[in-house]
């Protein structure tokens, strides 16, 4: 047996995306004093999905503040103190219970601004989970960010990638205006390599990004669906089908330049939104691919979208509502005039 | 006025009733009191659209609260606030205007008659979703408590609020966070065409504030110096750090609840009874059985408010629209995003 052993492999730093949006609340309160965040089980608890964990020891309990479960009443209270120059963070746990606060976002939060004429704005930032895959039924798990990226007056963000988790807050809490970010449920324990800090200090919050290069079909989707979105490009390839695959990261303002120039390169497209069809987001922008881009189309623009039923909690029936790699696949075949592989 | 608010109120409430002071108190309430009749006539002659919401009646809330307010005090209103605008200093011009929908409105036309905006005085809405502005006056007050600033946040809602969740959520918060906010239900008794007792259990709504553990008290809201006297006991209160205060002020709206209802809910005979409560006689007499007030002081202040309204309504009038080009501006800061 020789003496001699193998070096040491150098290792990456890795982290999850839930120690990534920690670190990026973190760093937003050591950064300006007029930071603070608030929301249910954000500071004694942790946080539902164990974000926030270690924060109220670190900063205390007047800016990480728990909240009795109002959902309505501690968003107001983050308009309100917005309002009067602070940059509060509101957490609400699941996109479902968003629902209670949707009259303070969307009759407040969002008309402020112009209701005044220009005089007051709301410098708020929510962040709240969203999305299927931990068997949480049909209370937990849906994916409405959609609704809100309906709404004139606010930014909707959805970081699908570590550098997104840790680079997009602090960009949004510079916004003067309210923004909304969506975590995917999926995405907290997803690994990487933590991200250097030039890279989170390049997150924009305004582009669309292409996370893959390709020539046949374009790929269109964001947040949770992005990571089977990549498999279902890998799968077309071994297929002899080149797949780009955009995402979207911003779904308000929709970066429309970057969309429609993959679209014309690609001259297909498939649009990947883990929401119900009707009314979605997708067909938003299948609508605007349709405006826009229509003569450069090969195909018909194909959807993969949840099936239309509240999330069943069964892990069997869960999976089976939610778009697949294979739907993905199947779809991006489709307009190319293939059939199953 | 009530016996009782001559007397120096505890805590601090006490309302110097000098000739001065009564002078402004009435000059105000004939200012909001005129502007909303000249609105009424207005909209019939539909230079004023869209819902408008008449304070008539109610003029003593208004008045005698923004008495125990100081400048730098936030005012969170209902879609029923020209008065809270007027009082605060917001220009009759600029309410006016905004009435008309135009340009040089205090929300550039964008808001309208429930939607009154100043942020010079500190007003931030005009709020027309019942119980909508609670939680928002929790969030100014918070930023001003962990700013360490001396400021009071009067939130105004009417007894409909009361039934909306974001009412208990609202107290509650507030109360466990021992925030400045002043909570003042303006109690008309009706939640539009539904009567108090038609639609709360329980209609003493202060024992429902004390509940969560704030200070609370009725008044006679057609009484403005025993509103402002309840006022000011509750400001002194809030600014000595004793977090939130419940102020209702009991008080009854003439007019109906906007120009488009015909009053099926209410007997005739009520109204009547309450108009010999009318808070602006009620002063006046007060004020001429006291040696305050005299025929000519009156027809001076009134001659006053109405050059005032009628400059208004002529700037209005002559007022620019704002350009249909701008339509989509203030809906974000970047001019430019959709």
């Amino acid at each position: 047996m020789s003496t001699q052993t193998l070096p040491p492999i150098p290792q990456t730093a890795t982290t999850t995306y839930r120690e990534c949006v920690r670190e990026a609340i973190r760093d937003a309160l050591a950064r300006d004093d007029r930071v603070f965040l608030m929301g249910e089980d954000v500071g004694h608890y942790g946080g539902c999905y164990a974000v926030t964990k270690g924060l109220l020891a670190e900063f205390g309990p007047d800016r990480i503040r728990d909240t009795p479960l109002s959902e309505s009443t501690f968003t107001g209270a983050g308009i309100g103190a917005a309002l009067n120059g602070m940059r509060p963070i509101v957490e609400i746990m699941t996109v479902n219970f968003s629902l209670l606060a949707m009259d303070q976002i969307v009759n407040g939060a969002a008309t402020l601004l112009h209701m005044s004429g220009g005089q007051f704005t709301v410098p708020l930032v929510i962040r709240m989970a969203t999305g299927a895959g931990r068997q949480l039924a049909a209370q937990h798990s849906h994916s409405l960010e959609g609704w809100y990226a309906h709404v004139p007056g606010l930014r909707i963000l959805a970081p699908a990638t570590l550098t997104d988790a840790r680079g997009m807050l602090w960009p949004a809490l510079e916004d003067p205006d309210p923004v909304l970010i969506f975590e995917h449920v999926m995405l907290y324990n997803a690994t990487g390599p933590t991200p250097d800090a030039d890279t989170v200090k390049a997150v924009d919050i305004t582009h669309a990004a292409r996370r893959r290069e390709g020539t046949d079909v374009a790929l269109i989707t964001y947040g949770g669906m992005l990571g089977r979105t990549l498999e279902a490009a890998e799968a077309l390839e071994k297929d002899g089908i080149s797949a780009e695959v955009i995402d979207l990261r911003v779904l308000r303002p929709l970066d429309e330049d970057t969309v429609l120039s993959a679209v014309r390169r690609t001259r297909r497209a498939v649009v990947v939104d883990e929401g119900w069809r009707s009314g979605s987001l997708s067909a938003e922008i299948s609508a605007r691919i349709m405006d826009q881009a229509f003569w450069d189309l090969d195909a018909p623009v194909a959807r993969v979208c949840s099936a239309e039923v509240p999330m069943p909690y069964a892990k069997h029936l869960e999976q089976a509502a939610l778009p697949s790699v294979e739907a993905i696949v199947q779809a991006a075949r489709g307009t190319l005039g293939k059939g199953a592989p | 006025m009530t016996a009782e608010v001559s007397k120096p109120a505890p805590g601090g409430g006490k309302v110097h009733l000098t000739h001065g002071h009564l002078m402004a108190l009435l000059r105000d309430m004939l200012r909001v009191r005129r502007f909303e009749d000249r609105c009424a006539e207005l909209y019939t002659q539909e230079k004023i659209r869209g819902f408008l919401h008449l304070y008539n009646g109610e003029e003593a809330v208004t008045v005698g609260v923004c008495a125990a307010l100081e400048p730098r005090d936030a005012v969170v209103a209902t879609y029923r606030e020209h008065a809270q605008a007027l009082v605060r200093g917001t220009s009759m011009r600029a309410v006016m205007a905004e009435m008309f929908g135009k340009a040089s409105g205090c929300s550039g036309g964008r808001g309208g008659s429930m939607h009154l905006f100043d942020r010079e005085h500190r007003l931030y809405g005009g709020n027309a979703i019942v119980g909508g502005g609670l939680p928002v006056a929790v969030g100014l007050a918070l930023a001003d408590a962990m700013r360490g600033r001396d400021a009071v946040t009067a939130c105004f809602f009417g007894d409909g609020a009361a039934a909306e969740g974001e009412f208990h959520e609202s107290l509650n918060l507030a109360a466990l966070w021992r925030l400045p906010v002043l909570f003042l239900c303006e109690n008309n008794l009706y939640a539009m065409g539904t009567a108090l007792r038609f639609s709360h259990a329980s209609p003493d709504l202060a024992a429902r504030a004390h509940s969560y553990g704030l200070p609370a008290e009725s008044v006679d809201g057609m009484d403005v110096v025993a509103v402002e006297a309840a006022a000011r006991r509750a400001v002194t209160a809030i600014r000595a750090g004793a977090g939130p205060y419940f102020l209702e002020c009991r008080t009854y709206r003439f007019r109906a609840h906007s120009m488009f209802d015909a009053q099926l809910y209410r007997e005739k005979a009520e109204v009547e009874e309450w108009t010999h409560r009318d808070p602006l006689p009620r002063l006046i007499d007060w004020m001429r059985t006291a040696g305050h007030l005299h025929d000519d002081d009156l027809k001076a202040l009134e001659d006053a408010v109405a050059t005032e309204l009628e400059d208004a309504v002529a700037f209005a009038e002559a007022a620019e629209w704002e350009p249909v080009e701008t339509l989509t501006r203030f809906v974000t800061s970047a001019e430019d995003r959709p």
